[in-house]
């Protein structure tokens, strides 16, 4: 039975996550190196949306991985799809709302999950996948792009004692350009092909193609634009926290923090780990911050991240499920409108509430005050 | 079915090393040896390294053998974020 009235819906909603996706991780790739000035802020975004453009077209081998390794794909409608997606949207907003860096996968994900549970019960999730493919990486990535950050940061200072502070920061300052990149690209890649994957399970599930397609061209593209053009914007709340708020970052270690990123997404990506890039990220950045000798962690900023990131899979869940419970309970067209129009508001609501402590690429970069993500006073927006 | 896949495990560990700490170094060796040359400039008691007052981010420090190093230094690193990208197209 084909639904088309509600698969558009679901469609729109999936690029509106990609497009989330997008801004609330472009600090993933390019916090660093604004906060290091290697790139002025809207420079950086623009070449982060570009690599994403990029990245998404580059591989599209676990497109379609996400959600059919994780729950029985025929326990799946097109309104539990939607409901997971609802559930990922309202984590990623709150998150960014507070700029902590949480994992747009994992939203994505615990969306999917909850809405699954509340439709068909804990037999349609492979909960060994979930564990050995979602939350043993999530624990893991961080520590592993950590430690190779630390050695990265300790090497590429202890070479270049020699040189003058000036001059190296000069020259990481260039070198951070191109492992900025690199992340970015490999977030296209990754990140772009999570949402192609719930669309093309949305398509599957309401027959619009067969349960062996590939993503057609249409979704590809749309995705890869999505993803990119929310990565143009820039989450510049959790920017700030990524590059501000965790440890006061010279360029060295913004360059040693990307290369061990960049590597390890994209060897994890090799084994087939859907990990966040936002785990990895961080963990780099945390790293770059203990192999500096005399650099301070604000370890804090880190604390409340990590208590977001064990949040952010039964947070999104628990929407996903309530998401799927009130379109269910409405039903049919009407259910799907009005889980739509739920999503529309909260989306406004907390673009508003953004609004009262604006963070932008002028304020990016100002002083980190401890329990304070928005720097005050905050200056006029156009 | 185990919960951790260790042959993975080491691998991404080994080869994130190389590539993910490996390629920094070989950038910083690069900018080291460009850098070589210059006179020795007052070096900072507290951070351990030289800083040169209003002589500003002029990278080369105009020995030869030092221009030589640094290119076959960027030339390995730019390789490496070929062989990345190399990696991605092929299918991850």
């Amino acid at each position: 039975m084909s639904h088309t009235f509600v698969l558009v819906l679901v469609v729109i909603t999936a690029l509106s996550f990609d497009f989330t996706n997008g801004f609330h991780d472009t600090g993933n790739a390019m916090a660093t190196s604004i906060a290091t000035g290697a790139l002025p802020p809207r420079i950086a975004v623009a070449l982060s949306g570009v690599m994403n453009l990029v990245g998404a077209f580059l591989s599209f081998s676990v497109a379609a991985t996400i959600a059919s390794g994780l729950v029985q794909t025929g326990d799946v409608t097109l309104e539990v799809v939607f409901a997971g997606l609802a559930g990922g949207i309202f984590w990623n907003l709150m998150t960014w709302l507070l700029g902590i860096p949480s994992s747009s996968s994992h939203a994505l994900i615990g969306g999917v999950i909850g809405s699954t549970l509340a439709a068909a019960g804990s037999h349609a999730i492979q909960w060994h996948n979930l564990v050995s493919k979602v939350i043993l990486p999530a624990i893991f990535s961080p520590l592993i792009a950590g430690m190779v950050a630390i050695v990265g940061t300790y090497l590429v200072y202890r070479i270049t004692q020699q040189v003058a502070g000036s001059t190296r920061s000069h020259g990481f300052r260039i070198g951070q350009i191109a492992s900025a990149s690199m992340v970015s690209l490999a977030h296209g890649t990754n990140d772009a092909q999570k949402t192609m994957g719930v669309i093309t399970l949305a398509l599957i599930v309401n027959g619009s193609i067969h349960s062996s397609s590939s993503a057609p061209d249409w979704v590809i593209i749309s995705c890869a634009l999505a993803i990119s053009l929310g990565t143009y914007l820039g989450g510049w709340r959790v920017i700030r926290t990524l590059g501000k708020g965790l440890i006061d970052i010279d360029s060295p270690q913004g360059f040693a923090a990307e290369s061990a990123s960049s590597a390890a997404i994209l060897l994890s990506a090799h084994f087939g780990y859907s990990l966040s890039t936002t785990h990895v990220a961080t963990g780099s950045i945390i790293g770059s911050g203990i192999g500096k000798r005399g650099a301070e962690v604000r370890w804090n900023t880190a604390g409340r991240m990590a208590t977001a990131w064990v949040l952010t899979l039964p947070s999104a869940g628990l929407v996903g499920a309530l998401a799927y419970a009130i379109a269910h309970f409405i039903g049919g067209d009407a259910g799907a409108i009005v889980l739509f129009i739920l999503v529309l508001a909260l989306g406004v609501t907390i673009y508003l509430a953004s609004r009262r402590k604006p963070v932008n690429h002028k304020n990016v970069n100002d002083d980190w005050e401890e329990g304070q993500e928005a720097p005050t006073p905050a200056p006029a927006v156009a | 079915m185990s919960w951790i896949n260790l042959n993975a495990l080491w691998k991404i560990v080994v080869v994130g090393l190389l590539a993910g700490a490996g390629l920094p170094a070989v950038f910083a060796i690069g900018m080291w040896a460009l850098n070589l040359g210059r006179k020795p400039a007052t070096v900072s008691a507290t951070t351990g390294s030289a800083d040169v007052p209003g002589k500003e981010e002029s990278i080369l420090g105009g020995s030869s053998t030092g221009l030589v190093i640094g290119a076959v230094c960027f030339l390995i690193f730019l390789a490496g974020i070929a062989f990345g990208i190399y990696y991605i197209v092929s299918g991850a």
